[in-house]
């Protein structure tokens, strides 16, 4: 169970920053989800539901999400929808429930960097940028590797409108578990971009599989799904209590094969 | 009938509903001490030394126990029938541990913080022990979990604890052997079931306190009360007549609450501190800290006539009781008894069993309680067999199951005095289409359709052991006080039970207060398991109501015409008068007195009788129910996920007492029928700590995972139940697993061998078979 | 720390540590529908709404509810007699542990159903939106039965 000696909800990001960097053990509380099944020993839990981070905007070339958006916002947004075939605002559906939707953040949950998580692997293959309050805006892919203990405040997630249409795959054991295994397939008219997460590792790029779609001649789709589904073994995966490794990554080359097609078809 | 094979709603459920304060914690006073566990990261540990001094100085802190601060009298958590069947192997607090999560200290303090800090503050150090995990490797291991020398094995049967035997045994009819010997074809096949967590929402919970007399006042989220009360009174030490336990509603129960778990931790820090105490188990304790279903290893082996007719049946079942031995002995026979029984064709069978103990959870009764288990092993087999003849499951059924009025050699010679399972078959088969669609249905080159089937049987009660009394009080006007000890826990008996006295006194259903149970006033009943309380506190109730009705037709004779009926020495025959519930009639004359005057008068008039109708009712046979469930799936066969599509049940209960709370009763069963079928798996780590300990690791079935679920009844009259019912509380359970892998077996020809049949297995199982095709 | 909160409509200031969770408050301040089944997220039991929007109140610090409002069960009789009456005739409460945090959920379901003219929602829109809801006892199909008559229901 966690503990707080102090809860601070800053009116602005600003004063939220000060506060979180006035002692070494205080931290940022997302939608706060998970909070009480960690142990974290907290000094000032700092909560940004004030901070007028709770939007998802369009700009002239992105998608603005603000990091206190929950995920059943991002769920409903009729922008989210409409881009990218609508998967950002898919990929949340199966978690869980309403109200966890309603209390999970999106900016918890990329901080979290969460080995199962469906929205990152649903981003991270389209052209995505996490915002910082400090270090400014930063490839997504980038953040995947970034320290935990990076004392910074994510402020929005923003998705570049590339015209990409991305299919995202998952499979499921049952219906309201963490995936066995995900995958999303991005496309432009010159560019794939294939993302595998829930390996039970965090999400990655499969980069020769992704490049090999972006050259490809997706006339003959057959031999495409083929060739991409061997060099799809590049992704590493590991066993847990969910499936194999080996399962993993049988059906991660099921799911490649019907990202394809999904995405051939428009 | 007027309330009987009526769907009433239950008498319960809008306070329910309306989110009233009824339960355990709704009703714990809030100066309550909160106790928590100490509780160990160990397997098997002996604790060399154990220092609180510095929890004790915690703030708040109220108390803190050791084993060194407990009684030293073995009992069992068992909640069974005095003299228990499981060995008496437990104490509050032992020196060793012997699972992870076995209790090491208690703490009390004024607040949930403080004993949370306190916990964090004792220190203990432990001489680690090596712990024996796989229950396969259990018997002559090195590692023996119940070395002590006050154990106090189980009773009934054979055992031999130094070995980790708990108990073992076996039953046979016939001549098994020369029957497998004229067999012509003979299906071995061995099943692996694993535990399974109950998982009701309403986690273990217990507040106690001290009450005026000095009594110990137990209200407790339990299915036994009254064992409860016995339980407590040998592990603490003190006689059962200083301890009174209530129980108030319970969100749900299934079998954990049949054994005593979170109440003897409160219990003995309210008599060592003279304070009000509460303990509130977490998810995680309620899964890892309580009793799981029993995992088994099933070998089934049937011998058959080309033409199907089963000759003989074999079941071998080894058990795993973990760390201790509650259900273990009892739960193993079901494996057996409940399974072989249905084909009471069969010329001859063996079963053997064995229960071994492990440094794991221990197990202990689960709705089904074995039967589960041995149902889905002998059914897969039994599937297995028509695959191999060639034939439709359904006709080899029809052809070998137990029929009306038979003797039942593997079901304790019981005869069968009330069934319905072939017009069961019949229409499951109806419903669900099963001429059109069986074996299987394409829908795609990787997509195919398939049904499958298996057949159910429980009792309805522990027959010789299982006892209830009922009492029903006629009040100061016309109405009615209904005291049983059987324990709702959401089920809906006292919504039954009330039918069936109000069916019996002929009075409205809202003419009965229905008591809540309190060993200081209910009177005595084993409790709520065994699928008994339709059954036999059923019968109690009918004949406490009889009892009732006759001294209401008495004492309204006498008030009629004193002169003539007024000698209480004097004969007197009831038929004489009609009783219309609300009204005595003389027949002879029409003259009449009503309910209301003879409650009045008796109750408060210098005439007056107590007017109080007692019953009691000890099942001397079980009479089982039966069912068919019928499953269709829609399987991928590129990933091995299946969804189940559709689910038809037919059940015979007997006489249907409450239509809608039987559908929801075989509905809910048979939902954790499909979790154990398809997602509940239970796992350990190498060092034998259990991994699915939440919600979230541990996957029971969500809205979404169930398409369909559909229910129907043929109903038989059994004539030892109460207006004709049997049970139904359990046996909904122990069709889906079987029923589920006869669909993948008709959809792709793969025998599941084991629980939970997750995707990733089916998967493997429809690569081996093209493996082995391709070899062929 | 104090807080301020409207709860079922009556302002209410409650004591509570920074790190105390809405559920728990909730209940020591005489909340008792309020439930708890899990720890972990996943069961439902614990749905209030906060500012009218359904949420785990195990999840949600009591902090974060200061100046805001908060409804559970409690509040909503009126509902729960339309929707309960439902549940009950279906036998669909049983042991009602979770009945409250799912009848928080379905009222605010048909709320957002009809707010966005969805009058007649498909089972699998129900399943979805309730999939965080979970029983034990009823596998579901009688709870499905009575919220599939409730949704129907013109009577708010």
């Amino acid at each position: 169970m966690f503990t707080a000696k102090e809860y601070a909800i800053p009116a602005n990001i600003d004063e939220a920053y000060k506060t979180l960097m006035a002692r070494n053990t205080n931290y940022i509380v997302g939608g706060c989800a998970w909070l009480r099944m960690g142990n974290r020993r907290m000094t000032t839990a700092v909560d940004l539901s004030a901070c007028g981070l709770d939007f998802i905007n369009e700009t002239e070339d992105a998608v603005e999400i603000g990091a206190m958006t929950s995920y059943r916002t991002v769920e409903t947004s009729p922008i989210l929808k409409k881009y990218f075939g609508g998967s950002v605002a898919r990929c949340v559906e199966p978690i869980i429930g309403t109200q966890f939707r309603n209390t999970v953040t999106v900016g918890g949950s990329v901080f979290g960097r969460y080995g199962f998580s469906d929205f990152l692997t649903t981003l991270l293959a389209l052209d995505t940028y996490v915002v910082l309050y400090k270090a400014g805006e930063i490839p997504l892919i980038q953040f995947m590797d970034m320290s935990y203990r990076s004392k910074d405040i994510i402020v929005k997630i923003v998705i570049k409108k590339n015209g990409a249409k991305e299919s995202y795959q998952h499979f499921r054991n049952s219906q309201s578990d963490f995936p066995v295994v995900n995958l999303a397939l991005s496309k432009t008219s010159d560019h794939c971009v294939v993302t595998v997460g829930a390996r039970s590792a965090k999400a990655m790029i499969a980069q020769k599989t992704s490049e090999y779609l972006s050259q490809a001649d997706w006339s003959d789709i057959d031999t495409v799904i083929k060739n991409a589904q061997q060099l799809i073994e590049e992704v590493p995966f590991t066993s847990n209590m969910r499936a194999s490794a080996d399962y993993r990554r049988h059906i991660c080359k099921i799911l490649l094969k019907r990202a394809i097609r999904e995405v051939a078809e428009c | 009938m007027r309330y009987v094979n009526r769907p009433m709603n239950k008498v319960d459920g809008m306070p329910l509903v309306k989110g009233k304060p009824l339960y355990t914690n709704d009703l714990a006073p809030k100066d309550c001490l909160i106790v928590l566990a100490l509780r160990s990261p160990h397997a098997y540990a002996r604790i060399k030394s154990i220092d609180t001094t510095s929890a004790k100085l915690v703030k708040g802190v109220e108390c803190i126990l050791t084993y060194k601060d407990v009684p030293h009298t073995k009992f069992t958590r068992a909640g069974q029938s005095f003299p228990e069947p499981s060995p008496y192997d437990t104490l509050i607090l032992d020196e060793y541990v012997r699972y992870v999560g076995d209790e090491v200290a208690l703490v009390a303090a004024s607040n949930e913080k403080a004993a949370r800090q306190a916990l964090r503050l004792i220190k203990v150090e432990y001489e680690v022990l090596k712990p024996l995990l796989n229950f396969k490797e259990a018997i002559d291991n090195e590692v023996i979990v119940h070395n002590e020398d006050d154990y106090i094995p189980a009773r009934f049967c054979k055992s031999d604890h130094k070995r980790n035997i708990e108990g073992y045994g076996s039953d046979s009819h016939g001549d098994v052997d020369a029957e497998f010997a004229a067999s012509d074809i003979i299906v071995d096949e061995t099943y692996e079931i694993k535990s399974q967590e109950q998982s009701m929402m309403e986690t273990f919970r217990t507040y106690t306190y001290l009450d005026h007399n000095d009594r110990l006042v137990v209200v407790t989220s339990t299915q036994v009360p009254f064992h409860v009360r016995r339980q407590l009174a040998r592990a603490l030490e003190i006689p059962q007549s200083r301890i009174r336990v209530i129980k108030p509603r319970i969100g749900g129960g299934f079998g954990a609450k049949q054994s005593v778990i979170s109440e003897y931790y409160p219990a003995i820090i309210t008599l060592k501190t003279g304070k009000p105490a509460k303990m509130i188990y977490s998810r995680k304790e309620t899964f890892t800290c309580s009793d799981t279903r029993h995992q088994m290893s099933i070998r089934v082996r049937i011998g058959a006539e080309k033409n199907g007719h089963i000759r003989a049946i074999e079941v071998n079942t080894l058990s795993n009781q973990g760390a201790y031995g509650e259900h273990g002995t009892t739960t193993i026979g079901l494996s057996g008894h409940k399974s072989i029984s249905l084909y009471n064709q069969a010329n001859a069978f063996r079963f053997n069993w064995t229960t071994v103990y492990t440094n794991t959870t221990p197990a202990g009764a689960f709705r089904g309680y074995g039967a589960t288990q041995g149902i889905f092993a002998v059914e897969s087999a039994v599937n297995e067999l028509a695959k191999r003849l060639n034939m439709d499951s359904s006709i080899l059924r029809e052809m070998n199951m137990v029929r009306f009025g038979e003797i039942m050699p593997a079901y304790y010679g019981e005869p069968l005095t009330s069934c319905a399972l072939d017009r069961c078959i019949v229409r499951g088969k109806e419903m669900i289409e099963w001429d059109r669609k069986f074996p299987r249905v394409w829908i795609s080159d990787t997509k195919v359709r398939a049904v499958g089937m298996a057949l159910g049987m429980q009792g309805s009660c522990i027959s010789k052991v299982d006892v209830a009394s009922a009492e029903i009080r006629l009040n100061d006007s016309g109405f009615y006080t209904l005291k049983i000890g059987a324990t709702d826990m959401g089920t809906g008996c006292d919504t039954i039970l009330t039918q069936i006295a109000a069916e019996t006194l002929l009075a409205e259903m809202d003419k009965f207060i229905i008591a809540q149970v309190d060993t200081d006033i209910s009177p005595y009943d084993t409790g709520s398991y065994a699928s008994s309380t339709t059954y036999v506190t059923g019968m109690a109730v009918y004949n406490a109501s009889n009892d009732l009705k006759n001294k209401i037709i008495y004492e309204g004779a006498r008030m009629i015409d004193p002169e003539k009926y007024g000698d209480r020495e004097a004969p007197f025959n009831p038929k004489k008068f009609f009783f219309t519930g609300d009204k005595v009639i003389e027949a002879a004359t029409n003259k009449f007195v009503t309910i209301d005057e003879i409650a009045i008068h008796n109750s408060a008039g210098i005439e007056g009788n107590y007017l109080n109708g007692t019953g009691f009712y000890s099942g001397q046979t079980s009479p089982p129910p039966l069912m068919a469930g019928f499953a269709e799936i829609e399987l991928d066969l590129e990933t091995g996920k299946y969804d189940l599509i559709d689910y038809a049940a037919v059940v015979d209960c007997g006489t249907v007492v409450n239509p809608n709370l039987a559908r929801v009763q075989t509905e809910g069963g048979i939902g954790q029928g499909i979790g154990l079928a398809m997602y509940e798996d239970v796992q350990y780590t190498s060092k034998g700590k259990m991994m699915t300990d939440s919600f979230m690791q541990y996957k029971i079935p969500a809205r979404t995972d169930f398409k369909q679920i559909r229910v129907d009844f043929e109903s038989s009259y059994e004539p030892s139940g109460p207006y004709g019912a049997k049970s139904i509380g359990e046996i909904v359970i122990n069709t889906p697993a079987p029923a589920i892998a006869d669909a993948l077996r008709n959809a792709v020809g793969i025998n599941m061998h084991e629980l939970p049949m997750t995707p990733e297995k089916v998967l493997k199982a429809i690569m081996e078979k093209q493996a082995e095709e391709e070899h062929n | 720390m104090l807080i301020h909160v409207i709860i079922n409509g009556e302002k209410k200031k409650l004591h509570c540590q920074p790190d105390d969770m809405l559920l728990y408050v909730l209940r020591d301040a005489g909340y008792k529908s309020v439930k708890c089944g899990c720890d972990t997220t996943n069961c439902g039991l614990c749905t209030v709404w906060l500012d009218d929007v359904p949420v785990l109140s195990c999840s949600v610090p009591a902090a974060r509810c200061n100046n805001r409002s908060v409804t559970t069960l409690e509040g909503v009789q009126d509902e729960v007699d339309i929707i309960g009456r439902f549940l009950v005739e279906e036998g669909g409460e049983q042991c009602g542990f979770c009945s409250p945090g799912l009848i928080m959920n379905v009222i605010a379901m048909k709320k957002e159903f009809r707010a966005n003219g969805n009058l007649h929602p498909t089972d699998d829109e129900i399943k979805h939106f309730l999939a965080g809801n979970l029983c034990r006892c009823t596998g579901y199909m009688s709870q499905m039965r009575a919220i599939r008559k409730y949704v129907e229901t013109e009577v708010n």
